[in-house]
């Protein structure tokens, strides 16, 4: 235990660590998704079409392998590129990689929530809106987005759930992420038990805390017409 | 310098046993994880849905810590963790903790349980009442009821996100390779260790990871057909 409380500066920068490649690739991973769902809604059957291979292609990869696909593989791309560019070596993080790979992940079932959501938007609101004379950016903006982060909402809390949990696996090319500060200072101290008892809690603390966001944003984004009296 | 080395498809036929004792490996942790889970998920549901007042807060704690936290530092407290305890090493338990393999079969057993039990809670919450007060009105008797009605009943309607637990556990599988097993992954990266080579192992273990997805979500798909067509929208 004493062992524990010493290591705590070095594992609160563990967790620092996995706040924030949790975050970036949820960043990342929520363009992936809009221009994903942008395409899969579009009616051109090429970008649709390449849209659906890359979910389906996702959804048939562990996480991790993808990650060290990523890492290794995208090495030795750089690599490649650096050398044709006439570019000196450049290297690939694992936190980068992480990133990648992550935000690659939960950008094709960001995908499908988007998507999901956007097809629950009545048509008629979209042709009211053109009735009023809004188009495009000013359509997209003041009609179907707000309604859409209302549908999306949910999905999307899910999908930042796992997608935390999923940053574990970053630990495993290296990165000092929280498991993997964990996983060192446990083993110096001979007492990963203990150790990893405390990555668990922090996980957990992390989920309820992202639970009760979650839940305030619900609130704040519900139906305002439930209010009218 | 090399620029653009081509794939060296070659190494991973001629280690093509290597892969496919991946396969079975992945495949046997695969689904014994899924079938002790479901041996928890069952009974564990059950209580859960029917607040039974000992068990249902205690299974509440269980599903809360497996299904808020990594699987990967699920795998690692018990393989890497409990070794800390002298008096674990010193106890018979020791012969199945000190075995990465029979740690990882533990760990995902107890993940796949504690996602199951939340689907089977779902599912036995969701059955229609009139289910059960047919089944009364038929003169069943509790033990058959459940047995007989409300179980199968559950089951049924709990097998698309079932499906999807399955998948979730094939790809959580992989994690067994972190821990020195020779899963699918496992072989990937030792052939990419013994050869220096950058992707082509992790890119099999891909494909094959893919194709067994495909299988098992057709496998579901099928399945659904069956036990759901009474669910399915009927054409007037």
């Amino acid at each position: 235990m004493e062992n524990l409380i010493r290591y705590v500066p070095l594992l609160l920068n563990g967790v620092l660590v996995t706040v924030a490649l949790a975050l970036i690739s949820l960043l990342f991973a929520t363009l992936f998704g809009a221009l994903g769902a942008a395409g899969r809604i579009s009616r051109r059957p090429l970008a649709s079409g390449a849209v659906l291979l890359y979910t389906t292609l996702v959804r048939g990869i562990p996480d991790l392998v993808l990650l060290l696909l990523v890492y290794f593989g995208g090495q030795r791309l750089l690599n490649n590129l650096a050398s044709f560019l006439g570019l000196g070596p450049v290297s690939l993080s694992p936190f980068w990689a992480g990133v990648v790979a992550i935000a690659f992940i939960y950008g094709a079932y960001l995908t499908e929530t988007f998507r999901g959501a956007y097809q629950t938007i009545p048509h008629g609101q979209v042709e009211a809106a053109q009735a009023l004379g809004l188009r495009g950016f000013a359509l997209h903006w003041n009609v179907t987005i707000p309604q859409l982060i209302r549908f999306a909402l949910p999905g999307y809390a899910n999908v930042w759930q796992v997608l935390v949990k999923s940053t574990a696996v970053v630990s495993v090319i290296g990165l000092e992420d929280l498991v993997g500060i964990a996983n060192e200072a446990g083993k110096t101290a001979r007492e990963p038990f203990i150790f990893y008892m405390a990555v668990l809690a922090v996980y957990l603390f992390i989920t309820w805390i992202s639970t009760t966001l979650f839940e305030a944003m619900e609130r704040r984004y519900a139906v305002p017409l439930a209010h009218a009296r | 310098m090399r620029c653009r080395s081509p794939m060296r498809v070659d190494l991973i036929l001629a280690n093509w046993t290597l892969f496919a004792a991946g396969v079975w490996m992945t495949l046997q942790l695969t689904l014994l994880a899924l079938l002790i889970g479901f041996c928890i998920a069952l009974p564990a549901g059950l209580a859960r849905a029917r607040r039974q007042r000992f068990w249902s807060p205690l299974l509440q704690g269980y599903v809360y810590l497996f299904r808020g936290t990594p699987l990967l530092v699920q795998t690692y407290l018990i393989y890497y963790g409990l070794s800390q305890f002298a008096f674990v090493r010193e106890s018979w338990a020791w012969l199945v903790l000190r075995d990465p393999w029979w740690c990882a079969l533990i760990a995902f057993s107890l993940n796949s349980g504690a996602y199951a039990t939340e689907i089977i809670r779902g599912a036995v919450e969701t059955t229609p009442k009139g289910e059960a007060e047919a089944a009364m009105a038929l003169g069943l008797s509790p033990r058959q009821r459940d047995f007989l009605v409300l179980i199968p009943s559950a089951l049924r309607r709990a097998l698309p996100q079932y499906g999807n637990e399955v998948v979730f556990m094939l790809h959580g599988s992989a994690v067994a390779s972190v821990i020195t097993l020779q899963d699918i992954l496992g072989v990937g990266r030792t052939l990419n260790a013994r050869f220096y080579l950058a992707y082509e192992g992790i890119l099999t273990a891909a494909l094959l990871y893919m194709a067994i997805t495909f299988v098992l979500v057709g496998l579901f798909r099928m399945l659904e057909r069956r036990y759901l067509r009474h669910m399915r929208p009927r054409s007037a």
